[in-house]
């Protein structure tokens, strides 16, 4: 069959703002580029942007030429050098006028760019949503998306729950807590209306309450907002776990992954999430380290590493480094962490790797590659090493390399994407119990209230999902990569 | 053997369901049989006096908006009107009234009975015949007694019928005749005329293999004449099956005392649509000269009465009112009810029904909110000239002995005489999970349902139900799209969507809070929001359409001219300002931000705007409404935008849930029974979750064009 979309009558054609998004992979990639489409591209990134002499020229460029100038915010501090393109409708990709700013790439500086995008009128575009101009405009078919959707079907389950994974437990924690607080609220306001005879709860002095619980609320939003900046940096890279037994040599790997590149990002604890994140850079490759049970103890006290917790850092990886101690052999902990490792790759195949590190090859073995192999049947690189002498470690970044360059690692661009809409829809909500607090000092009565705390409640659903998603056409591109 | 009578549609039971059903399809020129237990109950308040309150004024001016008739009807028979909730915004305003019971049923009795169209029939219905019944029905007459087609009422009706069924008929017909007849037993003693015919083969009709569905083409009264018709319409209220008690006392009787029907549920089995059973109560009536008001606090009417109907002048409901008196209960009135709970049908067992949480007995709030030592008891008049009063709050279904006392802790009431016992209900209906939007069953075509047959509770439920299955009953016949509203357009599109829609476990009573988009659904723009879909299915005249088009181009201009016009700071207008309690101007500013000061209003300002054309306060105060909550207005309908996008994406009829992979089972379950007609409706019933959308859509976009043409 060959669907085209000559009669789309389902599709919104109302729909004409402009919507923006990196149209490379958010990580640290030489170069990224944004992309902004719809009526006001223009307008929005002339604000932003001066050519060489510091002047706002953009809306004087020729169609398709590239330029180079700066990227400044409101304040004036220059942002970024860039090279900035302009396309006019209908002669671009979306058929409506485009502009791509191509900065240094990185995660942090894209970002800062998108977000002064943003907030100069843009919308943050929904996964494939340029894709989706597209064929509104005409320039593609859907047919070429067929093979996508059945792909999309079999997958959707297993879609929504690594979103949820890639959430971060506390970060949908606290919207949870956010959310359910501000039902409370709706659904007090709602019972008084409803009964204003018999059961009516006294209003009186309800508004000052309101206001200072919208207070309270709006300062833990501004909080997540601010972390969710200062986190960025954090959250690009491939979320990797490394697990083992206490001595298995955890802490060696770790200090030998941070001393082979001097370039450890940052280091904060318990910033989004309540755990120990590291970022480092092994061989041009980011890995964001991820210990649940804290990577930096393990030198100064005997820990252990409870089966829940190594399953809990595994679940929401890329990449396993899994460590174990020749001289000591096999154990019972290493068979039922075999089991779970078995489950999660299962589970996708494609983007998930385990790298077994057979450790202390200086110490006279118990076990061997062979032995291991029979019970780690999903490992896909088995390497032998002695962290404490350094030989066999060169193997295991240039392996990481090397996977990472044949595709079988990638950096999961989608969790930062992740990251910017879940803001967007913290901003949307911050918006929304502001005009509560608003109505509270214009006097208006408690039913108006109703209004924005819906608003706001809708708004923080859909970093949860338990929002409906609402467009179709959204829904079969949503698994297109951003920006293309 | 059978009388045929020919109509197009009837209606059974005349309650308030059953009034705005019949009166609708008879207006639009469709033959009309209404049937009722008792043409004395037609239009009865069983319960309270009220029409109206919050929210359900919202339904009586929708009803009103559509071409209804109870804001016309109450308009003339009330006796104490207040808008609620003023103190709050307009989203909440509702009208509520007191009733003259006995005036309000008697003005509804005399516009049935002198509506063209309309037959009112005191009987009661046995039977809802299909084609298939009562094909049946006429192939026995004419074994028994060919020479029956004498009479010229049976020639028409009977031959003509019967021979257009056998050109779309089939075999199956001759074989459920030779059925065998096991025995089938009615639960009533009533003697009644050929009824084993029919629902002795109660299995064959669902599981036989009829080629075509099964449609209305009859019902069947208690004396075994057959009305033929196109549609009907199921209006029994409380009254199927209905068991009354006032404690160990317990009658096989409707509401007031009237005789129940009992036939229905056999013919429902029959066509395979389950029934299930809940309760309602009412507390009791008392005769107002033993109480002293002197001890409560009064009620009084709103000074100025709006009227609910459009159509009503407003000078015509300025009467003198008739006040209403507040009281309260006490620990020694719940010490009463907790040492007798034991007596009580509810805490007994006794009662197999599902009562309503939003309408709570007395011993509900006793045992549920055990912490409040008091709650509110409302005495109100059942009319002008009856001494019977209301007790709203204190419904009960207690033993006699148990309600003379606890009546009497009450502060004003020591002395009541009790005319009527507080008792609960009992009664069959169905959940309306069967019907579709258009209140038609998913089992049957041309078989309506409203009222509290479909699980609601309340006067204006039923009719604006009522209503709507009377216009859509007829849109069947003239083959013409049922109307049903949005969630997003009318109070009325939420109580049906949310009847049909979602998972009810109790008689459901309408609340502003389960309207998503109140501030655009207000009792005061009911005209503007519906009119034109009563004007469009022929319930509503050319004028008042047309007056309806100039209100709203009126609105639309005055909106603009406010906000355009501009005054200075001049000191006359400073002056004004002044006297007006309102800041000075710093510089010009537009009327409509001059209107939207707190302190000011539309009409405040006259004194600044001596330019304003004449408008009638209908208009004035929609265009202050417009200017003073536009922001709010504003982001409602943006809600109301991203709701439609669900709502306007159909499911076709050709999907297969079983061939929609990963969806969860529960979720294929509920679907597969629902049969939602949208998007929007899907996700709304409970149990289906946002993924099972997701999956939803993406099968369906996946099949487009597919399926299609299969």
């Amino acid at each position: 069959m060959n669907t085209t979309f000559a009669n789309n009558t389902y599709i919104d054609k109302s729909r004409n703002d402009t919507i923006a998004a990196a149209a490379t992979a958010m990580s640290t990639a030489g170069i990224g580029i944004i992309r902004v489409s719809g009526p006001d591209a223009v307008r929005i990134c002339a604000d932003l942007y001066v050519n060489a002499k510091g002047k706002h020229d953009l809306q004087s460029h020729a169609a398709n030429t590239i330029t180079f100038g700066y990227i400044e915010d409101r304040d004036g501090n220059r942002i970024d050098e860039v090279m900035i393109s302009v396309f006019f409708a209908p002669r671009s990709y979306t058929t409506e006028d485009t502009v791509e700013i191509n900065s240094h790439g990185g995660t942090y500086l894209l970002e800062r760019i998108l977000d002064l995008v943003l907030q100069g009128g843009a919308r943050l575009a929904e996964p494939g949503e340029f894709t989706k101009r597209a064929f509104l405009g005409g320039r593609i078919d859907l047919s070429r998306a067929e093979a996508v959707m059945d792909l999309i079907a079999s997958q959707n389950e297993f879609a929504r729950k690594t979103a949820l994974a890639q959430l971060g437990g506390s970060v949908s924690e606290k919207v949870r807590e956010l959310r359910s607080e501000i039902l409370y609220e709706m659904a007090f306001i709602e019972s008084a209306i409803d009964d204003p005879d018999s059961y009516a709860s006294d209003l009186g002095g309800y508004s000052e309450k309101l206001d200072s619980i919208c207070e309270n609320l709006l300062s833990r939003m501004d909080t997540l907002l601010e972390i969710g900046e200062k986190g960025a940096v954090l959250k690009e890279g491939i979320r990797t776990a490394i697990i083992g037994r206490p001595n298995a040599g955890k802490s060696s790997l770790l200090n030998y992954l941070s001393g082979t590149d001097r370039a450890i990002v940052t280091e904060i604890a318990g910033t989004t999430r309540d755990t120990l994140e590291e970022s480092v850079r092994v061989r041009g490759v980011q890995l964001r380290l991820t210990d649940t049970a804290g990577i930096r103890d393990t030198d100064d006290r005997v820990e252990k590493i409870g089966i829940s917790r190594a399953k809990e850092a595994i679940e929401q990886s890329e990449l396993v480094l899994y460590l174990i101690d020749t001289s000591e052999g096999i154990t019972p902990e290493d068979r039922s962490i075999a089991a779970i490792l078995q489950q999660w790759k299962n589970d996708l195949p494609s983007v998930r790797k385990c790298i077994i590190l057979l450790n202390k090859s200086d110490l006279p073995p118990v076990t061997d590659s062979d032995e291991v192999r029979n019970f780690f049947t999903e490992a896909d690189k088995i390497l032998s090493c002695s962290l404490r002498t350094g030989e066999g470690a060169q193997e295991l970044g240039m392996t990481i390399e090397k996977m990472y360059h044949m595709g079988e690692l990638s950096h999961q661009s989608e969790a930062m994407l992740t990251n910017a809409r879940h803001r967007e829809a913290v901003r949307e909500a911050y918006e929304s119990l502001s005009l509560v607090r608003q109505s509270i000092r214009m006097g208006m009565s408690e039913d108006f209230y109703a209004i924005d705390l819906m608003n706001a409640y809708a708004s923080l659903g859909r970093i949860t999902g338990e929002a409906v998603e609402d467009d179709l056409v959204e829904e079969i591109f949503s698994r297109f990569c951003m920006g293309k | 053997m059978n009388y045929f009578i020919d109509t197009d549609i009837c209606v059974i039971g005349a309650g308030h369901a059953g009034c705005e059903a019949a009166l609708a399809s008879s207006r639009l020129g469709y033959r009309t049989v209404l049937f009722t237990m008792n043409v004395d109950s037609i239009a009865m308040m069983p319960c309270n006096p009220h029409i109206g309150g919050s929210s359900k004024g919202h339904l009586v001016r929708e009803i009103d908006a559509l071409g209804g008739e109870m804001g016309k009807n109450i308009d003339k028979t009330f006796i104490q009107s207040k808008m609620l909730n003023i103190s709050k915004g307009p989203a909440v305003h509702s009208l509520r009234t007191q009733a003259d019971k006995a005036e309000y049923s008697k003005a509804m009795r005399k516009i049935l009975e002198n509506q063209e169209n309309l037959t009112i029939r005191q009987v009661e219905v046995t039977d809802i015949l299909t084609q298939y019944d009562l094909e049946k029905i006429q192939r026995k007459n004419f074994s028994d007694n060919s020479s029956a087609c004498n009479s010229s009422a049976c020639n028409s009706s009977v031959c003509n019928s019967s021979a257009g069924n056998n050109s779309a008929g089939n075999g199956s017909s001759c074989n459920s005749s030779e059925d065998n007849n096991s025995a089938n037993e009615n639960s009533s003693d009533d003697k009644h005329v050929d009824h084993k015919s029919l629902t002795d083969s109660k299995d064959e009709q669902a599981s036989e293999n009829h080629e075509e569905k099964m449609r209305v083409a009859g019902v069947r009264i208690h004396t075994g004449t057959v009305y033929t018709c196109k549609a009907a319409i199921i209006c029994t209220g409380t009254y199927l099956n209905a068991r009354c008690l006032v404690g160990e006392s317990i009658t096989e009787t409707g509401p007031g005392g009237m005789q129940r029907s009992t036939w229905l549920k056999q013919s429902m089995d029959h066509l395979g649509i389950p029934l299930r059973r809940f309760k309602t109560g009412t507390p009791a009536r008392m005769d107002g000269r033993t109480l002293d008001y002197s001890k409560m606090k009064i009620q009084p009417g709103d000074p100025v009465v709006v009227p609910f109907s459009y159509s009503t002048d407003p000078a015509d409901v300025q009467i003198e009112q008739v006040p209403c008196w507040l009281t309260y209960t006490n620990e020694e009135t719940h010490d009463i009810i907790r040492q007798n709970l034991d007596r009580s049908p509810i805490y007994a067992g006794i009662i197999e029904g599902t009562g309503p949480r939003y309408c709570p007995s007395i011993e509900d709030k006793v045992v549920k909110f055990s912490e409040k030592s008091r709650h509110h008891v409302f005495i109100e008049p059942e009319g002008r000239f009856t001494n019977e009063v209301y007790v709203d709050g204190m419904s009960s279904s207690m033993p006699d002995d148990v309600q003379q006392r606890m009546y009497r802790t009450v502060p004003g009431l020591e002395n009541c005489v009790i005319v009527k016992n507080a008792y609960a209900i009992e009664y069959d209906c169905i959940n309306a999970n069967q019907l579709k939007l258009s209140l038609e069953t998913k089992a049957v075509d041309g078989l309506f349902c409203a009222g509290q047959f479909n699980g609601s509770s309340g006067y204006e439920e039923a009719a604006a139900q009522g209503l709507i299955a009377g216009i859509n009953a007829v849109n069947m016949i003239r083959g013409r799209e049922p109307l049903i509203l949005e969630r997003s357009e009318a109070y009325i599109g939420v109580l049906i969507d949310d009847l049909v829609t979602k998972d009810n476990r109790e008689p459901y009573r309408m609340m502003t809070s389960r309207a998503e988009y109140r501030l655009l659904l207000r009792q005061d723009n009911a005209d503007l929001r519906l009119r034109k879909y009563g004007y469009e299915e022929g319930l509503i005249t050319q004028e008042q359409y047309d007056y309806v088009c100039y209100k709203e181009k009126m609105i639309e201009e005055e909106t603009r001219r406010l906000k355009k016009v501009k005054i200075g700071a001049a000191a006359s207008n400073q002056e004004i300002l002044r006297s007006l309690g309102s800041s000075e101007l710093k510089t010009a500013c537009s009327l409509a931000e001059l209107i939207c000061r707190p302190e000011l209003s539309y009409e405040k300002i006259a004194a600044l705007d001596p330019d304003r054309p004449a408008l009638s306060p209908d208009i004035t105060e929609q265009v202050e409404i417009n200017i003073r909550y536009e922001g709010y207005i504003d982001r409602q309908k943006k809600q109301v935008q991203q709701f439609e996008k669900l709502e306007h994406r159909k499911i076709p009829a050709w999907i297969d849930y079983d061939d929609v992979g990963s969806l969860r089972n529960e979720a294929r379950q509920k679907l597969k029974a629902f049969l939602p007609s949208s998007i929007g409706q899907a996700s709304r019933i409970s149990g289906v979750t946002p993924a099972d959308i997701t999956v939803l859509l993406i099968y369906l976009e996946k099949n487009r064009g597919k399926k299609q043409y299969q």
